[in-house]
């Protein structure tokens, strides 16, 4: 299990090498000019520019900006804004924010999937199952951001459930809108694997057992049915973990939540080119980290499995 | 122009030609006063909130060239002047600025003028400011805004020397060339706005905790909250002429014009300074009396070479008259842009003082199919027309069918082959129209969309860089001596009156050369809530915050 656990971690490095130069060779490449864009529409002297550009050190050529950026990472500075801030302090300050809607969000697409997936299992082929069917069916072919402005509209501005943005406030309670609309547009596929899973498992010898020595549903389902079911929605929302990122960057854009989606979009406007590597680089080590952590859970949830 | 960056995130919505927006101010002419301002319910303490976006630049005023921190710097700061709702520029910080010599002005600072600091508002403190901001070593955004002063440079790192102090209230300003009038108008912009010594001991701090002298000051440190909004409160110590009709302004940062509007409908937010693409056509009903739409300092228009064949001389002058005349811009500006558009009935903008609404010579700029005609066929007569005119256009902006509809009135009425020619971006249609051959001719060989955002309301600012012989963004080379000589003579003149009789002098010129066809004004377009009133937009579409007043929470 230890030796498991280094090893999966010891495949970060690679991961992250191969992901830091990949995005850094694509903000190299983005056309324009984010200097020259700095003065706006205004002609500065060329001297101005370049010592602008020699203080970013953007006029080195891409291998030596690389450098530079490694560098600072390993000791643990990932660079400067264009408006004097640090990267670091930038991160410390969005990623809770994500975080929270991040958790809230998968939250409340675990909750409703598997209550729903099992509902809809144990009713299968019936009247309730289809309705579901289509209602996840809806969820799933919409796309987030018409979603999020939907919600927005009729939720927030029409009937005041909600406040339309999120903005400074964004403790806990606040992200309740975002984090339904983020949890539904996943919630499809987690449902209808949960309810497969749960046909499946019923069809097993252990829950017939479990039902003819006279235990109750109550006890059946959670233990023997819920449990045994988990694990392709569980592998499921670690692939789908990179489709909620994206999913909380459009959502952030359009509820304004001061997250790291929001700022990835600021700075990828602004060419700003620490702030993106760093923000797109959290992505990438985030989604090893989960998809490692979800590989790890497979474990408890069925002791059959083992790390080797 | 001072860069927007959420009109950037939500479509690009470049001037073409060129320039650079600032400062702080308004045009009164607000078609739709919002009335009950003396109902008595009004809370002189209440927060105004509205919306902004994360300032680029640590908040330092000579580094700080978008729209997102200029709001802040000109709500915090005050400039020797600032520019009133009608772009009129008004004395400050300042007793008096007068120009002494068409390259020399003098400046007299009000007594007992603070920083919020504590420490008085001194001659030295504009004069470190500036020499701080032109410094070369100091790469400031708005540098370039010192190069007139006496030795500016902008390649090395030298003293203004054109600044000299006389006492603590007055100093002098000696400029490279004799354009003092119109300096004098620039110094309502925020690169000009005084510094606290304090600011010089660490810059980066005070960039993220200014201590200014305008009307509000920061709530405390910390009030800049990074990517979620910025807490101003009414300085008490301010004794200028701007007067506050409430208690302060938060700013909240959005990333997108969307989700501002979205708060506005939902009463989270006060005021809004744009709309977002998507509700252009329906904002104005969906606010009714709340929407905000009046002519910013924009001026758009298209630019025919004075190269191009059958453009020049007297046949040039008869084309260019038939062709303004030929433009429906009253129902462009109706079906296109949903009177988000004034037609142009000069080269300036209605936001300016000394904006002219009757021209001498204006009706060339109003729809008259039939004269249009008549000097169309004049020409032929002089030289029979061929070929088919084009505009061009940077199609990653919103150009194409106000283009498409400019080209169709052309060919409609004089029944000519008209269209538009698109470019993919900004920068290579300005490549395009800048490529020159190996004699040093322009290759370029169509008509171009053009216009442009004013750097600091100024009727100088709309024509000098524009129609003067060889200036930076001439681009149809327009050469007129008479007109050299005008604005020369306005940008020296002792009154503001004076300059503008000259500068509308070559505005009667223009009219009749048409270098470019005037189009329309683009507007400032907004809209506010419905506890908020007496919300006018200035000239650069910033609100006018300090006159906004918040009725008392019920």
């Amino acid at each position: 299990m230890f030796s498991y656990i280094v090893r999966r971690i010891l495949q970060l490095i690679p991961v992250f090498l191969g992901s830091t130069l990949l995005i850094y060779a694509l903000v190299f490449a983005m056309p324009g000019d984010p200097i020259a864009a700095l003065f706006g529409d205004k002609q500065p002297s060329q001297q101005l520019l370049d010592a602008i550009r020699a203080q970013y050190h953007l006029d080195q050529p891409f291998i030596v900006q690389y450098y530079y950026y490694m560098s600072g990472l390993v000791r643990g500075d990932m660079g400067t804004t264009f408006s004097g801030q640090s990267v670091n302090d930038v991160l410390a300050r969005t990623l809770p924010v994500t975080g929270r809607l991040a958790v809230l969000s998968i939250g409340i697409e675990f909750l409703l999937s598997i209550i729903v997936g099992t509902f809809s299992a144990l009713r299968k082929g019936k009247v309730s199952d289809n309705v579901a069917l289509i209602i996840a069916l809806v969820f799933l072919s919409m796309p987030i951001f018409v979603m999020c402005f939907l919600a927005q509209y009729f939720l927030a501005i029409q009937l005041g459930w909600f406040r339309p943005t999120v903005g400074g406030q964004n403790g806990w309670g606040d992200m309740w809108l975002p984090a339904i609309v983020l949890g539904l547009s996943l919630y499809a596929t987690s449902m209808r694997l949960m309810r497969g899973s749960v046909i499946e498992t019923m069809n097993q010898d252990w829950v017939r057992t479990a039902y003819s020595k006279g235990l109750p549903q109550y006890r059946v389902l959670p233990v023997h049915v819920i449990r045994n079911s988990l694990i392709p929605v569980i592998t499921n929302s670690a692939t789908n973990f990179g489709v909620l990122l994206v999913g909380a960057t459009v959502t952030e854009f359009i509820f304004n939540i001061p997250g790291v989606g929001n700022t990835l979009f600021r700075a990828i406007l602004q060419h700003e080119g620490p702030t993106i590597v760093s923000f797109v680089t959290i992505f990438v080590v985030l989604y090893v980290l989960v998809n490692l952590l979800v590989d790890l859970l497979y474990g408890l949830l069925d002791p059959r499995i083992r790390y080797v | 122009m001072k860069r927007n960056k959420i009109a950037l995130a939500s479509a690009a919505v470049l001037v073409a030609g060129v320039t650079v927006l600032a400062g702080c101010s308004s045009s009164g002419s607000n078609p739709k006063p919002s009335a009950d301002t003396g109902n008595g319910n009004t809370d002189p303490k209440a927060i105004i909130t509205a919306s902004g976006s994360e300032p680029e630049n640590p908040l330092i005023p000579t580094n700080t060239n978008e729209v997102g921190g200029g709001k802040i710097l000109d709500s915090i700061f005050a400039g020797l002047a600032y520019y009133d709702g009608s772009g009129k520029l008004v004395n400050d910080m300042a007793d008096k600025i007068e120009v002494t010599a068409p390259d020399e002005l003098t400046v007299t600072l009000k007594k007992g003028m603070k920083f919020t600091d504590g420490s008085d508002v001194k001659a030295d403190n504009f004069i470190k400011a500036w020499n701080y901001g032109a410094l070369f070593s100091n790469k400031q955004l708005n540098q370039s805004w010192f190069a007139d002063i006496e030795g500016f440079n902008a390649e090395a790192d030298s003293e203004l020397t054109g600044l000299k102090k006389v006492s603590d209230t007055e100093f002098t300003i000696k400029l490279t060339s004799p354009v003092a009038a119109d300096f004098a108008t620039r110094l309502g912009y925020s690169a000009f706005y005084p510094l606290p010594d304090v600011a010089f001991t660490d810059m980066a701090k005070f960039g993220e905790n200014p201590i200014g002298n305008g009307p509000y000051k920061l709530a405390g440190d910390g009030a800049w909250q990074h990517d979620v909004q910025i807490d101003l409160v009414k300085n008490p110590d301010y004794k200028g002429v701007r007067k506050l009709a409430n208690g302060g302004l938060t700013l909240k940062f959005y990333t997108s014009y969307d989700a501002a509007y979205a708060d506005l409908l939902g009463g989270n937010l006060d005021v809004i300074d744009s709309i977002p693409d998507a509700s252009i056509a329906t904002f104005q009903s969906d606010l009714g009396d709340r929407a905000v739409n009046q002519p910013a300092a924009i001026f758009q228009s298209f630019t025919i070479g004075e190269w191009i064949e059958h453009f020049s001389g007297d046949e040039g002058k008869l084309r260019r008259a038939a062709m303004s005349m030929a433009i429906d811009r009253e129902s462009i500006t109706k079906t296109i842009f949903n009177d988000t558009r004034v037609p142009a009935t000069d080269f300036t903008s209605p936001a300016l003082d000394g904006y002219q609404k009757s021209l001498k010579g204006g009706d060339a700029l109003k729809y008259d199919p039939k004269e249009a005609k008549k000097l169309w066929a004049e020409a032929d007569k002089i030289s029979p027309w061929s070929g088919k005119f084009e505009i061009a256009y940077n199609a990653n902006g919103p150009h194409q069918a106000w283009v498409e509809a400019v080209a169709n009135s052309l060919k409609n009425t004089l029944g000519i082959d008209a269209a538009g020619a698109s470019y993919v971006d900004f920068a290579t249609l300005r490549a395009a129209i800048n490529a020159k051959d190996a004699d040093g001719k322009r290759t370029f060989k169509t008509a171009a969309r053009s216009g442009w955002q004013a750097d600091y309301p100024g009727v100088y600012n709309f024509l000098f860089p524009l129609y003067s012989t060889g200036a930076s963004s001439n681009d149809g080379d327009y050469t007129n001596p008479e007109v050299d000589k005008l604005l020369a003579e306005g940008a020296s003149a002792d009154t503001p009156a004076d300059s503008v009789k000259k500068y509308t002098q070559v505005q009667e010129i223009l009219v009749k050369d048409l270098p470019a066809i005037p189009l329309w004004y683009q507007n400032s377009i907004g809209g506010f809530g419905e506890s908020v009133h007496n919300v006018k937009f200035g000239w650069n579409s910033v609100p006018l915050f300090e006159d906004i007043t918040k009725d008392k929470t019920k």
